[in-house]
């Protein structure tokens, strides 16, 4: 958490951006990385200008640049949220079955994902509510299948304060026994065939706040360090 | 030889009630805004659709969706469209997602004499029901089949008369696998020009694929969601 978020007011930073800063920590140089939408996408925000790292998109795109500035918007240039973007030098472009053929042939090193529900088991369900509009999968089921690693991004509960780290996922799966970590505002924790370990901890929040809302045994890693954003 | 077609009513003329399609496309990126106009003017009933989405409200494969054209659809993302929500939920359209990259290598297998393959994406979800699940060194994979159609109807940069196609950017998308994987491929270019004029390594369809090829009057490219930056902003990487 930078100084200048605490001056004055007790005004909390964006919990959205803590997760997106805390995952962007999981980048290393000359990874290839598959940003999902939403809290994922925003963690390009973040990476450490000392590495780099390559982004793709699974519409076709190796190189994915920022928001283009008004005006430059390019309908024929969107990332896989449908939103317009702009290339580096270094962008490549190719078909869907190249894209897909890279993430099922294991060459994207990271992947990092919102969820509805993530379980001890590492499985992953993230697409569908039963009784509500289906959208589709898209490219989840794919990139979780294959990608080296699996990370969720995502806010620790839902709206309500319910969990959506459970003993087991209620809702459709994406994946089965995908996740490798799960960063939240107020955690970050790996999956181990132990079960959920905390490995470190929110600086505003405590264990017993993080056990409320998760639904499920953690194993608290000690000593817990603290988040560092 | 020449494969170019003077006009789009001509050009999906003899497109039936009861075809399966392919539409190229994500989104409204790089989809074949014209031929899908005309297919509409057509009125083509019954239709079997295989495109990624299925557009939105009165843009896209929208205006397919909203003349009750569709029977079935196959894809991987169909977004919010409360339409078709109302049509899957009357029993009106019969809609099959499924994962982007099997939809992606599903077609490309269809074209190039694939019949099927085995894949790891939906392993344990709802989407292996009913499909042979095979363990390969320890690891469990779907057989999934090679998917055909009788038309696709795609869209390309520039194209020339022998129906080779370049692509422009993350338009490119599904549609060079579709112009593979039909009876009768169908590509509409912005840009139509003698042959010679296109780079021969830049060709990512090569006109083999292609059955006709017409040059698009006009193309609107709706933008699904208009992302920027401040001209200030630092650009991170």
């Amino acid at each position: 958490m930078s100084a200048s978020a605490q001056v004055g007011t007790s005004v909390k930073p964006d919990p959205r951006e803590l997760i997106a800063r805390r995952a962007a920590k999981e980048l290393r140089d000359g990874f290839y990385v598959n940003l999902g939408i939403g809290i994922p996408t925003m963690v390009a925000n973040y990476v450490d200008p000392g590495i780099e790292v390559i982004l793709q998109s699974e519409n076709g795109m190796l190189g994915v640049g920022p928001y283009p500035i008004a005006g430059e918007e390019d309908p024929d240039l969107i990332n896989a949220g449908k939103e317009t973007i702009s290339e580096l030098a270094g962008t490549s472009y190719f078909s869907s079955a190249d894209s897909f053929a890279m993430i099922r042939g294991g060459h994207i090193h990271l992947s990092i994902l919102g969820a509805l529900e993530v379980d001890r088991e590492g499985n992953l369900a993230n697409w569908m509510v039963p009784g509500k509009m289906v959208k589709g999968m898209g490219g989840a089921m794919d990139l979780v299948a294959s990608a080296r690693r699996v990370i969720v991004a995502m806010e620790h509960a839902t709206r309500r304060g319910e969990p959506k780290i459970l003993d087991a996922c209620r809702l459709p799966l994406t994946g089965t026994k995908v996740v490798e970590t799960i960063i939240t505002e107020l955690a970050v924790i790996r999956v181990t065939p132990a079960g959920l370990v905390l490995e470190e901890i929110a600086p505003d929040t405590t264990v017993d706040e993080v056990r409320r809302l998760t639904g499920t045994a953690l194993i608290v890693r000690q000593p817990l360090p603290s988040i560092v954003v | 030889m020449n494969k170019v077609v003077e006009s789009f009513d001509e050009a999906v003329a003899d497109i039936p009630d009861g075809a399966t399609i392919m539409l190229g496309g994500f989104g409204l990126c790089g989809i074949p805004e014209n031929l899908i106009a005309a297919l509409v003017k057509k009125n083509v009933r019954s239709l079997h659709t295989i495109s990624n989405n299925v557009g939105v409200d009165g843009f896209g494969m929208g205006p397919i969706l909203e003349a009750g054209m569709i029977a079935s659809h196959i894809g991987s993302y169909v977004g919010e469209n409360k339409l078709l929500e109302e049509m899957v939920i009357a029993g009106k359209l019969n809609l099959t997602l499924i994962p982007q990259g099997t939809l992606a290598e599903r077609i490309r297998a269809g074209g190039a004499g694939i019949p099927a393959f085995y894949t790891p994406a939906g392993v344990g979800t709802i989407v292996a029901e009913g499909k042979e699940v095979r363990d390969f060194d320890g690891r469990l994979y779907l057989l999934e089949h090679g998917l055909t159609a009788d038309f696709a109807l795609i869209k390309a940069w520039r194209g020339d008369r022998l129906g080779n196609l370049v692509y422009r950017k993350t338009a490119r998308n599904f549609n060079p696998m579709m112009a593979t994987a039909a009876r009768c491929t169908i590509a509409e270019v912005e840009e139509l020009v003698e042959p010679g004029a296109l780079d021969p390594d830049a060709v990512a369809t090569p006109g083999i694929y292609v059955q006709r090829i017409l040059l698009g009057a006009h193309y609107d490219k709706r933008i699904e969601r208009r992302t920027t930056r401040p001209f200030e902003a630092e650009v991170s990487r």
